[in-house]
């Protein structure tokens, strides 16, 4: 457990608080009190509701794209509609789903819980930032109705200044949920700073709230430069500036510059909180404390400083000057140090541990095999001579699923597992949860796995058509695509099911140490009925 | 940073802390006179010394302006912290992109002395 | 020197929300949250300056030339301005923390009619741009530079105010976003000093609770930062 103070009435034998208090459900009823809630835990499940159903329609568009590829040439869409498929795919996936899936949702739920605090910092701006979310959202909606957009996700200029989609609204969109996620930063990084219990020094605090705080510095400090991005794309589509168009003396890599400036650092904006949750699983799951939780709490901030300076790595064939992508290609590399320290730390964790292969730590695992490979790709990608071959190649296409899809995704749902008895109060059915599991596991590396290959024989990314000696690879993977769908699908069953079905869990059902564990099952309105205090590491046991 | 990440629910020192208003009238005088001097030297030319001497001005000024009517100088150490992060940052997007602006076409020469055929 | 002042009569105990273990944590916390948001305002602006100087080192003698067809006079002049709604809105600050009410309602005031002074030379500028079409991109008028810059600088080439005619839109775009969008921040903090003010006249501050009045005063601060930088770049040195 936790080293409570033994002083603390909250806690006296280390588990079981007082009972007594309602849940946060019961407090208040009626559409109201969801609407205009100021509870971080209701804002938190809003948005988990909220970035699941981005998540069915992200899913189908990809399911789409896939199918059009079963065949070569035309199969169910023309063209056009699949270069707009992509395209939503792609920004539904990285805006609506990815950067808000984890901080958003079950950083929202659990982080004041994790500290052992009543709420966040600004409840209200908290509100705000979910109701820019709903915005956003609509405004991309909106978009996909009046045309769509087909620049792919990037918006990369010249074309996105010429294209006749509705690329504004587009822009709007992602501009205004850059917002609600700067808010969310905002809001996290001050929770941690100001609202900690008392005796929970900064090494003391669970490694998912490191992670939340690395990824709210990256959120606030890189976002504003896509909303300035977003702007000039805008002013150049409404006035013609000229900025980014060669025509008129502008440069358009200029424009790929203040792109990646933001999304390079919001790659890791997706895939540090998942680290965070793998932290807190393998700690839980192996029963031990995290091996070297310094380190890997510290690489946390490594690599939130490191993901502002190598940006340049996705302009290696952009025209780019030599020396910028020596540069780039050179502190790339270093990314790979933060990153291997976490891997490490995580399997010597594991090592002469006491694991339970409960669903969570299958995610776990199954996080640090894609991962790895997801992470080991990048350098391919991030040595400038092999990136030339490889760039705009499905190979690429399959790293960054094998990061963003296996890493984040996986680290979410396995988060999602763990933390469901917590947030319904329910238990989902284990062998359930282990079925669904495999399926969506062995779905994703059917779907990925054979990308690399085809990606690596040349089959560059985003194309409508190819060559027939890439039909069994595309074939594959479209077949792999059904089998993650239903994956998928089993996964929403075994967790919507437990709302209704699932037994009643208990307040500590996988014997957790951090601070949330340490009330009820759910939590009832201010979290905790008594002030907790902290005298001990994260993940001591007594 | 130890001291800097210190939880914030302090006591005491309820009261605000409060400058004098000749301090905020002098700060205001030496933000007039800097720009009568940034003002002055533009009128001659130092090539391109013009946009050093103005920027070094300018964060002369913005210097002032954040330490005393920011209260930046007796404020909590970690706003300050916020303030220069952001200002690296601003250093780190610009230094790599003027990079790549000034330096196209540098090394190609080079390589196509060593690599004839190409 | 400073000095640290006891609370005077003031209406009622401010209570902060329950989650804040005082009032001071509370000011505390939404001071780093501003400071915070001043970052990402910071970051905000960088996109604009890198633009400014990757297109001045792309093209400074295009950037020397236009930047002449700026007003200094107003520039000048709204620099003043903005410095002196520096001055008052920091002694709005101050009159807030010693919970003196009509001061700070009068600073507030000046700090408010400063910032609409400055719109308005904007607009004085923005008009006289637009008139002779120096704007951005496609609505720019090359002829209308021509004539500008002939009027002003007679002794110059002819080839050389073509040349310059024929780039210039190039600085013209970036000096209407960069002040149109340190404009519209200027506009922004106008609401929120008249937002604090009306807060400040109904007597809603006291030395246990100003920080609203200090947030809006560092928002302000930000955008007299951002134009400190921006006046000698565009019109000084271009």
């Amino acid at each position: 457990m936790t080293q409570l103070d033994p002083s603390s009435p909250a806690n006296p034998e280390g588990h079981t608080p007082p009972k007594g208090g309602v849940s946060f459900y019961q407090a208040a009823r009626g559409w109201k009190s969801w609407v205009f809630t100021l509870d971080h835990k209701r804002i938190g499940i809003m948005y988990l509701a909220s970035v699941l159903v981005a998540f069915l329609l992200g899913g189908i568009f990809a399911l789409l794209v896939r199918l059009e590829l079963l065949t070569p040439g035309k199969t169910i869409m023309s063209a056009e509609t699949y270069n707009r498929m992509f395209t939503l795919h792609g920004a539904v996936m990285v805006f609506l789903v990815i950067i808000p899936s984890i901080p958003a949702s079950l950083g929202n739920f659990i982080l004041p819980l994790q500290l052992g605090a009543k709420d966040v910092a600004f409840p209200r701006l908290n509100l705000l930032s979910y109701y820019l979310y709903v915005i956003g959202a609509v405004f991309a909606i909106y978009s996909m109705i009046t045309g769509a957009v087909d620049t792919g996700w990037t918006f990369y200029t010249p074309y996105s200044a010429l294209t006749p989609n509705s690329v504004i609204s587009m822009t709007l969109a992602v501009f205004i949920l850059g917002f609600s996620s700067i808010f969310t930063g905002i809001n996290f990084i001050v929770t941690i700073h100001a609202l900690r219990a008392p005796g929970l020094t900064f090494y003391r605090l669970p490694l998912f709230v490191w992670a939340l705080y690395a990824t709210a510095l990256m959120q606030v400090l890189a976002t504003p430069v896509l909303g300035i991005t977003l702007l000039l794309l805008i002013a150049e589509r409404v006035l013609k500036v000229g900025i980014f168009d060669p025509a008129m003396g502008g440069d358009p890599v200029l424009f790929q510059h203040f792109f990646w400036f933001y999304s390079h650092p919001a790659v890791y904006i997706m895939i540090v909180p998942g680290f965070g949750v793998i932290s807190e699983l393998i700690a839980t799951f192996c029963k031990k404390p995290i091996f070297g939780y310094r380190a890997v709490a510290l690489s946390s901030i490594g690599i939130a400083i490191i993901s502002f300076l190598v940006w340049g790595h996705h302009m290696f064939t952009s025209g780019q000057s030599v020396v910028a992508s020596m540069i780039f290609s050179f502190l790339t590399f270093l990314v790979a140090i933060p990153t291997a320290i976490k891997a490490f730390n995580w399997v010597a964790t594991m090592y002469k541990g006491s694991i339970w292969l409960a669903t969570p730590m299958l995610y776990a695992l199954a996080f640090l095999w894609v991962f790895t490979i997801g992470g080991l790709t990048g350098l391919f990608l991030s040595t400038t001579a092999t990136d030339v071959h490889l760039h705009d190649t499905y190979f690429v296409v399959a790293h960054f699923h094998y990061v963003m899809m296996g890493g984040t995704i996986f680290a979410f749902f396995g988060g999602l597992h763990y933390w469901w008895p917590k947030i319904t109060g329910r238990m989902y059915n284990e062998t359930l949860g282990k079925w669904s599991w495999v399926v969506t596991f062995i779905g994703f590396n059917m779907t990925f796995f054979v990308q690399f290959i085809m990606g690596a024989k040349g089959m560059p990314r985003r194309y409508y058509n190819y060559l027939p000696e890439f039909g069994p690879y595309h074939s594959f993977s479209t077949v792999g695509s059904w089998i993650l769908g239903l994956g998928f699908f089993l996964t929403a069953y075994c967790l919507l099911s437990a709302i209704w079905k699932g037994k009643k869990a208990g307040d500590n059902p996988w014997g957790g140490t951090t601070l949330e564990w340490h009330t009820s099952s759910p939590p009832p309105l201010e979290n905790f009925l008594t002030e907790p205090r902290v005298s001990g590491g994260p993940y001591d046991r007594t | 940073m130890t001291s800097m990440m210190a939880p914030s629910h302090k006591h005491g020192h309820d009261e605000p802390h409060v400058l004098p208003v000749s301090v905020y009238v002098a700060v205001w005088a030496a933000l007039v006179v800097l720009t009568g001097i940034t003002v002055y030297v533009a009128h001659f030319d130092f090539g391109s010394w013009n946009t050093i001497i103005a920027v070094l001005v300018a964060t002369t000024k913005a210097s002032l302006v954040s330490l005393y009517f920011m209260h930046l100088r007796y404020d909590n150490k970690f706003n300050l912290l916020i303030l220069l992060g952001s200002l690296m940052l601003v250093a780190i997007f610009f230094y790599p992109t003027l990079t790549d602006l000034t330096t196209r076409g540098l090394i190609e020469p080079i390589r196509d002395l060593i690599l004839p055929n190409r | 020197m400073s000095t640290h002042v006891m609370a005077q009569h003031h209406p009622a105990e401010y209570q902060p929300p329950h989650h804040f273990p005082s009032a001071r944590a509370e000011a505390e916390a939404s001071k780093v949250g501003m400071w915070l948001f001043l970052a990402t305002e910071v970051l905000l602006f960088a996109g604009l300056f890198c633009a400014y100087a990757a297109y001045k080192t792309l093209y400074p003698e295009i950037f020397k030339g236009a930047h002449k067809l700026l007003d200094l006079k107003w520039g000048a002049v709204n620099t003043m301005v903005l410095i002196f709604s520096s001055l008052t809105m920091a002694l709005a600050v101050r009159a807030a923390q010693l919970g003196q009410r009509l001061n700070t309602v009068k600073f507030l005031a000046i700090t408010w009619l400063c910032g609409a002074a400055f719109m308005g030379v904007k607009y004085i500028e923005y008009s006289h741009k637009i008139h002779v079409g120096l704007v951005p991109g496609q609505y720019y008028d090359m002829l209308g530079f021509t004539r500008e810059f002939l009027e002003k600088f007679p002794q110059t080439p002819m080839s050389e105010v073509e040349r310059l005619a024929r780039g210039a839109h190039l600085f013209y775009g970036v000096y209407f976003l960069m002040t149109g969008l340190h404009g519209l921040h200027v506009l922004i903090g106008m609401g929120a000093i008249g937002w604090v003010l009306v807060r400040a006249m109904r007597g809603a501050f006291s030395p246990k609770f100003y920080f609203p009045v200090e947030l809006v005063g560092l928002y302000w601060h930000l955008v007299d930062l951002i134009w400190i930088y921006l006046f000698p770049l565009l019109y000084l040195v271009g």
